[in-house]
């Protein structure tokens, strides 16, 4: 591809973000051009495109394919909401020796651990494992049932989808869930454990959240969502 | 390689750091907002080396701590046992579940080690302006950004066992002072991931910055 081509192209780009097309799927064989995210080479789009794209250069992945994103979503992201609950409201763990019975939800944890003093510790693990996933479901709620049912972006869904995925990292919940299994075993042989619902639901939970995040089309959102519509 | 291939910097663009929208670079220097997501423009990110340099040398100082000072106080009948996340994986090798030694070793030791290293290695290879390997680098970099929040994992056992053992005189499990540096080094090296620009690396040996 020779650089004056590059431009062209770019020009068209250019031309598109302009005058926005109605639909995406109505000007087929038109070329989006993206710069890679991790090393800023120009990469072309194809609009009709069914399969992922890598970076040429350092093989990022820049896009991929997604059916039905919105409603697969939507749905999934309604499911981890209530297994989230769920996984709230019941013990996990309940740890039986002799006469002893003693129970544990993830909240009654937090905040045995403030009790303590650990006020930076049980911090973390409200945030990472309860009010930043909650914010992302929510936050994932909040953008998607107005794309599915109203037609219409709610307002601020921008700004609320850019928390959303600067969130990402931050939810920690599949960690946790290893974190509760590392501690089964090691308390295995101290006394009797009884893995409570709060574990199955929390076990579904972390699969149905992978999932509605993976099947989530940022491309389509950002699109969807533009400030300049 | 395509060697006609072209970045967005060079031709006067950038890509928004939020939504990856490809924008005119502004003329002025003053913050502009990015059309389609309202995320601020940065043609990289803001003074990325020096921010990754420091947060590294605030997690190599807290991984000092983090790993002498005892993570759990266990007293059981009456006698007291402080474990480091060291002696815990000696212990869980010893009693036989080797499986949960290398989760733990792997999750607290290894992995918080090899990302420093490795965030460290790729500050020195752009400040040198190395050309070795670029896409190489890149996976690496790619990689630790993805494992560094598996560490969390030694932060929440300690978590689940202080609430969970409370039998009075029997056992009681109590968080010692290095899972506040433990956590801390954690969450410090996964800012310091994020503050690293990966494109940097390709901005060196590529281009003439």
């Amino acid at each position: 591809m020779t650089f004056s081509r590059i431009l062209l192209l770019l020009s068209a780009a250019a031309a598109d973000r302009f005058n926005r097309p109605a639909e995406k799927s109505t000007q087929p064989g038109r070329q989006k051009i993206v710069a890679c995210h991790d090393c800023d080479l120009l990469n072309r789009l194809p609009d009709d495109i069914q399969a992922t794209v890598l970076c040429a250069r350092c093989g990022a992945v820049l896009y991929r394919h997604r059916p039905n994103s919105i409603d697969r979503s939507l749905a999934l992201t309604f499911a981890a909401l209530v297994l989230f609950l769920v996984s709230n409201s019941f013990p996990f763990l309940a740890l039986k020796s002799g006469g002893f019975i003693q129970e544990t939800t993830l909240l009654t944890g937090i905040r045995e651990l403030w009790q303590e003093g650990l006020f930076e510790v049980s911090l973390l693990v409200l945030l990472t494992c309860v009010l930043v996933p909650l914010a992302q479901m929510l936050g994932l709620l909040y953008i998607l049932a107005p794309l599915k049912w109203a037609r219409r972006p709610a307002p601020h869904a921008v700004h609320v989808f850019r928390m959303v995925t600067e969130l990402a990292p931050w939810g920690m919940m599949e960690i946790f869930m290893i974190g509760i299994l590392v501690a089964l075993v090691k308390l295995g042989h101290m006394a009797t454990i009884v893995p409570g619902i709060s574990v199955f639901s929390f076990g579904c939970l972390i699969f149905v959240m992978a999932a509605a995040f993976s099947s989530l089309d940022p491309e389509l959102l950002w699109d969807r969502l533009d400030l300049r519509r | 390689m395509n060697k006609q291939h072209a970045t967005a910097r060079q031709l006067g663009m950038l890509s928004c750091h939020d939504c990856h929208l490809l924008v005119e670079r502004p003329h002025s220097h003053a913050h502009s907002l990015c059309p389609r997501c309202g995320a601020h423009l940065h043609l990289r990110k803001p003074n990325s080396l020096a921010r990754t340099w420091a947060l590294i040398c605030a997690a190599i100082i807290l991984y000092i701590p983090a790993n002498v000072l005892p993570i759990t106080i266990t007293t059981s009948l009456g006698t007291k046992q402080a474990d480091t996340i060291l002696s815990g994986v000696i212990y869980f090798m010893q009693s036989g579940s080797w499986e949960i030694a290398l989760v733990i070793f792997v999750a607290s030791i290894f992995v918080p080690f090899a990302k420093l290293l490795i965030l460290i290695f790729l500050l020195l290879s752009v400040q040198f302006r190395s050309t070795w390997r670029p896409r190489d680098r890149t996976i690496l970099y790619r990689m630790t950004e993805l494992v560094g929040r598996w560490s969390m994992v030694d932060i929440y056992v300690v978590t689940i066992l202080v609430a969970l053992v409370k039998l009075g005189a029997i056992a009681t499990i109590e968080a010692g002072p290095a899972a506040v540096y433990f956590a801390s080094v954690v969450v410090i090296t996964m800012f310091a991931a994020e503050s690293f620009d990966p494109r940097l690396i390709w901005d060196v040996c590529k281009e003439d910055v």
